[in-house]
């Protein structure tokens, strides 16, 4: 069969030896992300689990040797603050970016400084935790400083979540409600955020997930102790996992190597088993969308 | 009471980026006093004398000999991002059309929550994984490749010369092009999923490949959001710090001569040096770091509000898994 193509066009058997390229060039771009993942994924595992003994998760830390209890009832419980301080804060601007913002003065100064935040190096951010609050105000490494740095970076973050999971709420729920004369805030508590809880809790779960993860933000903030958190928000240093993962995988022992990648190991189940639930939540309740309602 | 709670605590980001750069500001002020533009275009970070000697500088006191100038710092941001992106885009955006038109639904689903889950792993478990087993297998399998063949003429020669261990000014680049395909390939495929089927179809029926809808209709039409979502994720590469801090060999007032040489950035510097500084005495050490900290966050703002704006005005609503 003759070829016939218009001067100037490629033929036709080079187009489809271009579009095979194509989707070579396809596939090798997903294995180039998909496999450092996994080659990721099973090194940290590989290298934890020859020495993995679950006495890590009961006894205390002796800096480059010894448990993680410190450090994994620390990094819970700087979740647990995060949820508390951020998750707070961060729901509340959300929401009322969302339902009241409409015609709000100051409303566009808000929305650039959560833009602006969402921006900021989490390193300067524990630059700034250290100096001014730490050093300058004397709070020592300890448990509020750390927190509102945390706080400070991941709540554009769940704002953001929440007010986009509320825009996905049908306007027909909100419209139901007010016709059947439900007040404003009752309606926005038992009808609109209600629907839109799933995405909430889904943005909740990823900046915990983030904060859980950080190191830059508290290596200046949250100090390191071989001991239990204390109840006390000052003076007390705190641990965390991955200050034991930065620390320790070039000191010169095995059992400081043995340190880094459990830490690794426990970071890694932590973060993903939360991320995992995120998705299912997500996948779960897709009928409350907008799209699909 | 809804409103009032929620504007209440508008008030925190608000107040929380007063904070932030006033602290920098005021902390940054006696080191733009001392060094001027200088410290832009300077190369050496001498933390001067340790021995409690100080001198006079434009009314701030400083340790005598001590000179302090980013341009090395400043350079390895912008070379190590650079790279970042020059992988990340074209990965990403391939990644994306993989995920949204190569492969059947059944298989893309599972892979596209992978490529999301990258996003979410802590930067300081990529960076053990980069330097003890992406650099040395880079260095070791990879870079001599290059560097052996590579023609010693000028600019080529830059990919020549040694290739050191695998700490250093590409791994860097590599890493974090790594840590930003999720952000970018993300967003780039919800936006792909926006793109009305009927002018892909009618491309189809007009005989075009895959290929070729995948590039003269599917892509432009999405072009602006995907700008916004590599912006996006440069913003990212240039404050990370932990993994490059593990990765770049830290090498303080250096330009790599080459593709591979160790390095440092901004960031890094930072999370390394601040340690030793806060022991100058005369706090001229820590007020430089806050210079430094000061100049990344002006460059990470300006990029992700520019990207903000560009992914707004392209209507994307994809958010990645990460902090972007």
């Amino acid at each position: 069969m003759v070829e016939i193509a218009p001067s100037g066009l490629p033929s036709t058997r080079w187009r489809h030896v271009r579009a095979r390229l194509f989707h070579l060039l396809m596939l090798g771009a997903l294995a180039l992300v998909v496999g450092p993942a996994l080659w990721l994924v099973g090194g940290v595992v590989a290298r934890a689990l020859p020495g993995w003994r679950w006495s890590v998760l009961t006894t205390l830390s002796q800096g480059t040797s010894g448990g993680l209890a410190n450090a994994v009832v620390g990094t819970l419980v700087l979740m647990a603050g995060v949820l508390v301080l951020a998750g707070t804060t961060g729901v509340l601007t959300g929401i009322y970016l969302s339902e009241f913002a409409e015609g709000s003065r100051g409303v566009h100064v808000v929305r650039v400084a959560i833009d602006v935040l969402a921006g900021f190096p989490s390193i300067v951010l524990g630059y700034v935790g250290y100096v001014a609050l730490c050093v300058g105000l004397g709070w020592g490494f300890s448990l509020l400083p750390a927190l509102m740095i945390l706080s400070f970076m991941v709540v554009p973050y769940i704002a953001k979540s929440t007010e986009s999971s509320l825009h996905q709420v049908p306007t027909a729920y909100r419209e139901g409600a007010e016709a059947l004369g439900m007040p404003g805030g009752h309606a926005l508590r038992r009808v609109v955020v209600r629907s839109a809880l799933p995405g909430i809790v889904t943005g909740l779960l990823i900046a915990l997930s983030i904060a859980g993860g950080e190191t830059a933000p508290l290596l200046y903030t949250a100090g390191v102790t071989n001991n239990l958190p204390t109840w006390s928000l000052l003076h007390h240093p705190i641990a965390y996992l991955t200050y034991y993962v930065w620390t320790d995988w070039n000191q010169p022992s095995n059992a400081a190597h043995v340190v880094s990648y459990d830490a690794s190991l426990i970071l890694l189940v932590l973060v993903l088993v939360m991320l995992v639930v995120a998705r299912v939540i997500v996948a779960r309740t897709q009928r409350h969308s907008e799209s699909s309602a | 009471m809804w409103r009032l709670g929620g504007r209440v605590a508008t008030l925190v980001p608000v107040g929380a980026l007063v904070f932030l750069l006033a602290v920098l500001a005021v902390k940054a002020w006696p080191a733009i006093r001392v060094s001027g533009w200088g410290y832009l275009t300077g190369s050496s970070w001498l933390p001067g004398s340790t021995y409690g000697g100080v001198e006079k500088v434009h009314g701030v006191t400083i340790p005598v000999g001590a000179h302090y100038g980013a341009w090395p710092l400043i350079a390895g941001t912008l070379q190590t991002s650079a790279i970042a992106l020059v992988f990340a885009v074209p990965v990403s955006i391939l990644t994306a059309f993989a995920l949204t038109e190569g492969l059947p639904s059944r298989i893309a689903r599972p892979l596209g929550f992978v490529v999301e889950m990258v996003a979410g792993i802590p930067s300081v478990i990529i960076g053990l994984w980069g330097v003890l087993v992406l650099g040395p297998f880079l260095a070791h399998d990879v870079y001599p490749l290059i560097a052996t063949h590579i023609p010693n003429v000028p600019v080529l020669s830059y990919f020549g010369g040694s290739v050191g261990y695998g700490e250093g000014l590409v791994t860097s680049g590599l890493v974090l092009g790594l840590m930003i395909v999720p952000i970018i390939a993300s967003t780039t495929r919800d936006l792909f999923l926006q793109v009305p089927a009927l002018p892909q179809e009618g491309a189809r029926a007009l005989g075009m490949t895959d290929a070729e809808v995948a590039r003269r209709v599917t892509l432009p039409w999405v072009r602006s959001g995907v700008i916004g979502a590599a912006v996006l994720g440069l913003g990212r590469a240039l404050g990370e710090t932990i993994a490059v801090a593990m990765v770049s060999g830290s090498v303080l007032g250096v330009v790599s001569p080459n593709l591979y040489g160790t390095m440092t950035t901004i960031a890094a510097t930072i999370v390394s040096q601040l340690d030793s500084a806060a022991t100058d005495g005369t706090g001229f050490a820590v007020a430089n770091l806050a210079e430094a900290g000061l100049l990344l966050a002006g460059i990470s703002i300006a990029v992700n509000l520019a990207a903000r704006a560009i992914v707004r005005r392209s209507g994307a609503l994809g958010a990645p898994v990460g902090r972007a």
